[in-house]
């Protein structure tokens, strides 16, 4: 009973420590928010979304930045959902863990996902944007350029939402006589469903933020029209935000609010899909 | 997606329709002086079943018969779950597994070449040891199998009958849609004995299909049980010696053998007779033995 005292001192001060730095995390996160949120809150309104980028500071606007980022993750969910998907089922269900080549595979996805998205922005230009494909600074180009970049979030994802459900599952329906591709279509992958769709947000939520491998495609900086088709020229939000941030303020054109608009907007959009996300996990959060 | 490498099937004299017919129903030959049981539903003729070589269960020959309830017992680790999935090649999903010997299957042998494990699977049903209904709606549940199959026609009235050959339909008719993981343990698992049914099996597995029920479900499934053998062959796996007293006809003692050299254990079978004979005047001494509870 004695020793107790040094010892709750030092339950006590490790406790503290530990909570000093959980504040200061939330401490800095929160400096950041109030700041952008005191600088940018004014810029958001109907005509702020509604009107294209100007040189005009007071009249710009994030429609184009807008739209195109819509486009990018349209073409991107559309890219790395099937092949995602498949890769995942094939990891999963079907590759036979005791050959070389199929480890192989799984320790490069791995290393994939911790590759710099600039890398990812020079494959895309080497292969989509010139090169073999040779699609140019287009739209089409970009979303999958991130595709390629967040295809391993999704792969790993939904390999996990695979595992998770129970072989008791499988037998169940091998044992009715339905084939193993049955078994897969109509059981694991219904019942995985949620996990792969939270991975697939996850994913997009990671890709609309990146910034680096778009600049490399050549998402155009300055642009005053939304994609028309997959082979439109298109900016992105992170892309508008950097430029508005690097042009030289004065008392005419003030850009700085504007940076901070598109980044709230960007942001809201961001917590809204993590919102989905988390709100999918809990809803169909499953007990076996 | 190759999974296995299989050989192509319809490359000679091989049949390429299903090897594997359905049993005609009632096929008794009347008139010749058969003794009673003389159909079987297996004939299994030396046996053994491995796991990356070493074997589970080894040298096991016995003939179930139809309409029979058949009962494996004996102590942990025999090997009587591994012996019941050689009957409808559920085995072949584990890696590693192989087995040796012949398991017939009214004759045809089951592991021959060109019989195909989802053919046999569709003709032998399986009931589990833990409840396993799918995430689906009690409806969906046991409308998977026919689905899956192509027995699409009238498949309310389907399910309707595997519901009520399962004695489940009075407890859920007004609930079908409902999900299955609503229901108690002991009705998730005579939904899993319907969803069989469903498919309109010929025979049916069932291993320790009670271990995780209370005493009023197991009653039950027990019942259930006997109102099944009428149509169907059961073979049940069971830890409780006086379920198989209950409701076998025949039962099978098998017992773990330990290899002092490898420290391995493999299972045998001591014993294969009548259920009464095997509880009353068992002719082994290791049978008389477990059944008595002196040990196991």
């Amino acid at each position: 009973m004695s020793a107790s005292w040094t010892a709750r001192a030092k339950d006590l001060g490790f406790r503290a420590l530990l909570l000093g730095c959980v504040g200061l995390c939330v401490l800095l996160l929160g400096l950041l928010l109030v700041d952008i949120v005191r600088d940018g809150a004014g810029q958001l309104s109907f005509d702020f979304l509604n009107s294209f980028a100007s040189t005009n500071a007071g009249q710009a606007g994030v429609e184009a930045a807008l739209t195109g980022t819509l486009w990018l993750m349209g073409i991107c969910a559309v890219f790395i959902v099937p092949v995602g998907v498949a890769s995942a089922i094939y990891l999963e269900e079907y590759a036979d863990s005791t050959k070389w080549w199929n480890r192989l595979i799984e320790v490069n996805i791995q290393n994939l996902a911790a590759v710099p998205s600039i890398v990812y922005g020079i494959l895309g230009l080497a292969f989509l944007v010139r090169g073999p494909l040779s699609l140019g600074n287009v739209v089409l180009a970009g979303g999958l350029t991130l595709g390629l970049l967040v295809l391993p979030v999704v792969i790993i994802a939904g390999r996990e939402a695979i595992r998770a459900v129970p072989p008791s599952i499988r037998e169940g329906s091998l044992a009715l006589g339905a084939t193993k591709w049955q078994t897969i279509w109509k059981q694991v992958l219904p019942a995985s469903i949620p996990g792969i769709a939270t991975g697939v947000i996850l994913a997009l939520s990671r890709a609309i933020g990146e910034t680096a491998p778009l600049i490399v495609v050549g998402a155009a900086t300055f642009i005053a029209f939304n994609p028309e088709g997959l082979d439109s020229q298109f900016t992105a939000l992170p892309i508008q935000i950097f430029d508005w941030i690097s042009r030289p303020s004065n008392d005419v054109n003030n850009y700085k609010p504007l940076a901070a608009g598109g980044i709230l907007v960007l942001m809201i959009l961001l917590m809204a899909m993590n919102a989905v996300a988390i709100w999918l996990r809990n809803r169909y959060e499953r007990k076996w | 997606m190759a999974e296995q490498v299989t050989e192509p099937r319809q490359d000679s004299k091989a049949e390429p329709e299903a090897p594997l017919r359905r049993p005609i129903a009632a096929r008794r030959h009347m008139g010749d002086a058969v003794p009673e049981r003389a159909e079987y539903v297996f004939e299994l003729d030396g046996v053994t079943a491995s796991y990356h070589g070493k074997a589970a269960v080894r040298d096991i020959s016995l003939r179930i018969a139809r309409n029979d309830i058949t009962a494996l017992i004996g102590p942990s680790g025999c090997g009587k779950s591994t012996l019941i999935r050689c009957l409808n090649r559920m085995n072949d999903l584990i890696p590693g597994a192989s087995v040796e010997g012949k398991v017939l299957y009214h004759g045809q042998d089951l592991y021959a070449d060109g019989v195909d494990a989802v053919e046999v699977r569709k003709l032998i049903g399986m009931v589990f040891q833990k409840p396993n209904p799918f995430p689906k709606s009690i409806y969906d549940n046991i409308a998977f199998g026919p689905r899956v199959l192509g027995m699409k026609d009238d498949l309310e009235d389907r399910v309707e009958q595997a519901l009520r050959h399962a004695a489940l339909w009075d407890e859920v008719k007004d609930r079908l849609k409902t999900n299955a993981f609503t229901m108690s343990g002991g009705q998730q698992q005579r939904l899993c004995i319907a969803r069989c049914l469903a498919v309109n099996p010929d025979a049916i597995l069932m291993d320790e299909p009670c271990s995780a029920l209370d005493p009023i479900s197991t009653g039950k499934i027990e019942d259930l049980m006997l109102e099944l053998k009428k149509e169907y062959s059961i073979v049940i796996v069971t830890h409780n010696m006086q379920q198989a007293g209950r409701v076998s006809d025949r039962t099978a003692f098998l017992m773990v053998e330990l290899d002092a050299q490898e420290k391995h254990r493999t299972g045998r079978l001591v014993e294969f007779d009548e259920t009464e004979k095997i509880f009353t005047n068992p002719t082994d001494q290791r049978t008389e033995e477990y059944v008595t509870g002196k040990v196991g």
